[in-house]
């Protein structure tokens, strides 16, 4: 009887270390809800099965917007073994508070830092990586190509031409700047590129991480050029009304020919009837000659949350996803650009257009919010919005901006 | 009560004492846990400086300095007194729609409950309504006030009406509210006194100002609370319509609550807190006064 017990035992023990072995489990919490995202990562989770079927995924898919409040909860609560999450200062906080693991192995052990090149900087805080970077897409100046050819208007190459074409069509009656500022974070792309191209790379990221005060006459340099467009009423009326997607009608519509937005706009655009000759794409012209050209590339990425219970299969994933095939794939589906620069090129114009930019560009910021304080952004927007609406109030609000500015980086 | 009853027991002894405290209990354990004991917390927490997440820096009044010194405090502030001022439209509003209804037609309970329909609907449904009924180019509003003057406004991207804009949205349920409070207050006004008035010769304005709205009273008295509360505790139609903006000109106490302390760009407890805590103080004058009314009536009864 006792020997009947012990072997039983031995083969219930051996049973249970054999799953143990065989059934790794992994849950992934992320935030993929809407139909394109949620394909890709339906087709990486296939995959990634494929390839390990000794790892089981459990993908806990959230809502876009309750994502953000819900991270907070079940980092702490219940972490899963893989989480979305976005590069930069967004991520500096869980960081701080001991939330993500160091995954400096998985770059180590997979060439990453070679691979990701473009990504490293904004996923390294104190020396340590903290995630993996999969995708990302570029920011950049989309206009109605056959409005311009109608008004005899070449793609401007510098801020003079900019305003001589913006002159132009705002002649003819159509406004040379589409926007909706009501969501406030439009306005932190035009920001962001003014900058980026009147002080430079430097300086923005010495500004957005609270080293420069706002009041800075580098920072008014800024508005001044600003006010250039502001001024004559180049944006869409009542901007501050409408949200992002409420400005594509105009442009749809032929009353607005410029938007400076992310990638992600063509679809709205080619939803709302213009075929892909009629949209056209340039970089955000030159400034200040001889600056070299940063561009804007917000980066989606997965980290380990430091509460993980299956940390080493977790890391299989991240390696994984880190690879040239899957990202090339999941880029594919997403409309978006591989961070990976082994992978495969995409074949749409627009993405083409934009790997070639970002390749050649001198560094990438994530964007405003992203880069700066989240209670400075909040802030910062306002008064940029505030801003294209009140031009002359510019010396209040950048006195608001750098009391907020002394408060938060203290 | 004789000396010899020790037997009958404590309970039969203490009955009396004891069965309001068990009778009590049930509801008193709720409105510690979910009342007192959170109100207690929020304070502590105002006094820190707390992310959420981390550890809890203790910074006494710090977050109060930063509110005195914080334009949008001042900003959000003014908008609530707008708020408190012009919602109280709904109680009169409310009683004119109650006694244009308060008759006997052919098909009125249909007209009463499309006049309260505004109340039924979520506050985010009439949010959004108002919100596209402004929208510049397409809105309802805005083809109107183009029609009319040839210019066009877009409320909730100007700073001088967007507080107004949402205050009217606002005052469509709320009125809606109050004529129920009214209609059911009319209800059982004591027809005897105002045939006496018409015997009188009361008619009019003077019937109505000396002898319907006296016996209202507890009407008023009710749509006057949930008001001036409904005012001060603004959040939905704010967060819908406008999150605020246009910056931060329709900022009101409770949303900057919420976007300091649990909004994308916010996670400061403290301040969030320290914010609650200011507008709890602010809600408490108002619930003295109703309070002391109330006890005062009791008493006279």
């Amino acid at each position: 009887m006792t020997m009947f017990k012990a072997l039983a035992g031995l083969a219930i023990s051996a049973l249970l270390m054999g799953s143990a072995a065989f059934a790794g489990e992994i849950v992934i919490n992320s935030d993929h809800s809407d139909p394109a995202p949620k394909k890709a990562m339906e087709e990486l989770i296939a995959d990634f099965q494929a390839k390990h079927p000794d790892i089981t995924v459990k993908w806990n898919n959230f809502d876009h917007e309750g994502y953000k409040a819900a991270i907070r909860n079940f980092l702490t609560a219940d972490p899963p073994d893989v989480a979305a999450w976005y590069a930069g200062n967004r991520m500096a906080p869980f960081v701080e508070a001991g939330l993500f693991e160091d995954v400096s192995d998985v770059w180590a052990a997979n060439g990453l830092d070679d691979q990701l090149k473009s990504s490293a900087a904004s996923m390294t805080i104190d020396g340590k990586k903290w995630g993996v970077p999969y995708t990302y897409y570029q920011w950049g100046i989309y206009y109605r190509a056959d409005i311009f050819k109608e008004q005899g208007i070449e793609p401007p190459k510098t801020w003079a031409e900019l305003l001589a074409a913006s002159e132009k069509l705002h002649a003819a009656g159509i406004a040379p700047f589409a926007i909706g500022t009501k969501a406030l974070w439009p306005t932190g792309g035009w920001f962001d590129y003014l900058n980026l191209r009147v002080n430079g790379y430097e300086f923005h990221m010495d500004l957005t991480a609270g080293k420069v005060p706002y009041t800075d006459p580098r920072v008014k340099a800024v508005f001044e050029k600003w006010a250039e467009l502001v001024t004559p009423g180049y944006f869409l009326e009542n901007h501050a009304a409408i949200d992002w997607q409420d400005a594509i009608p105009q442009m749809v519509q032929g009353k607005a020919a410029m938007y400076l937005m992310g990638n992600f706009a063509v679809a709205t655009m080619k939803e709302g009837g213009l075929t892909e000759d009629q949209i056209g794409f340039m970089q955000f012209p030159e400034i200040t000659p001889g600056i070299p050209m940063a561009e804007e590339a917000p980066t989606d990425t997965f980290h380990i949350p430091a509460g993980a219970k299956n940390k080493e299969d977790a890391k299989v994933f991240l390696a994984y996803l880190a690879s040239p095939e899957a990202q090339a794939k999941m880029n594919a589906t997403l409309g978006q650009l591989p961070v990976n620069n082994q992978a495969a090129k995409p074949a749409d114009k627009f993405l083409e257009a934009g790997f070639n930019m970002l390749s050649n560009a001198y560094a990438l910021a994530q964007f405003y919010d992203r880069d700066t304080d989240a209670e400075m952004a909040k802030a910062g927007m306002e008064g940029f919005q505030e801003f294209m609406v009140k031009p002359d109030q510019i010396d209040r609000i950048l006195e608001r901006l750098e009391k907020v500015r002394a408060k938060v980086y203290k | 009560m004789p000396d010899t009853a020790p037997s009958a027991g404590f309970w039969k002894r203490n009955q009396l004492r004891i069965a309001p405290i068990l009778f009590l209990a049930p509801g008193a354990l709720m409105f510690l846990i979910y009342v007192l004991i959170p109100i207690v917390q929020s304070v502590w927490i105002s006094f820190h400086d707390w992310d959420g997440l981390g550890a809890k820096v203790w910074i006494g009044l710090g977050n109060y300095a930063e509110l005195l010194d914080d334009d949008t405090f001042y900003v959000a502030l003014k908008n609530n007194l707008i708020w408190l001022a012009l919602y109280l439209l709904a109680i009169p509003m409310g009683l004119a729609a109650a006694l244009f209804l308060n008759q006997s037609v052919w098909g009125i309970r249909l007209y009463k409950s499309l006049f309260f329909f505004p109340f039924v609907i979520s506050q985010v449904v009439v949010g959004l309504m108002f919100t596209w009924f402004y929208a510049p180019d397409f809105g309802l509003f805005s083809q109107a006030i183009h029609w009319l003057t040839g210019a066009e406004v877009a409320i909730l991207a100007d700073e001088r009406f967007v507080t107004l804009g949402i205050i009217a949205a606002g005052l469509w349920p709320q009125t809606a509210y109050c004529m129920i409070l009214y209609l059911t207050g009319l209800n059982n006004l004591n027809p005897e006194q105002i045939e006496a008035a018409r015997m009188d010769n009361a008619r009019g304005w003077r019937l109505l100002w000396h002898v319907i709205l006296p016996q209202l009273a507890p009407a008023t008295f009710i749509a006057m609370v949930v008001t001036v509360i409904g005012a001060l505790r603004s959040f939905d139609l704010v967060s819908i319509m406008t999150a605020g903006g246009p910056y931060g000109s329709s900022q009101v106490l409770s949303y900057f609550m919420y976007e300091q302390a649990l909004s994308e760009y916010g996670y400061r407890m403290g301040y969030g807190a320290a914010i609650a805590v200011v507008l709890f103080l602010i809600m408490m004058v108002f619930i003295t006064l109703f309070i002391v009314r109330m006890i005062a009536q009791e008493r006279n009864r």
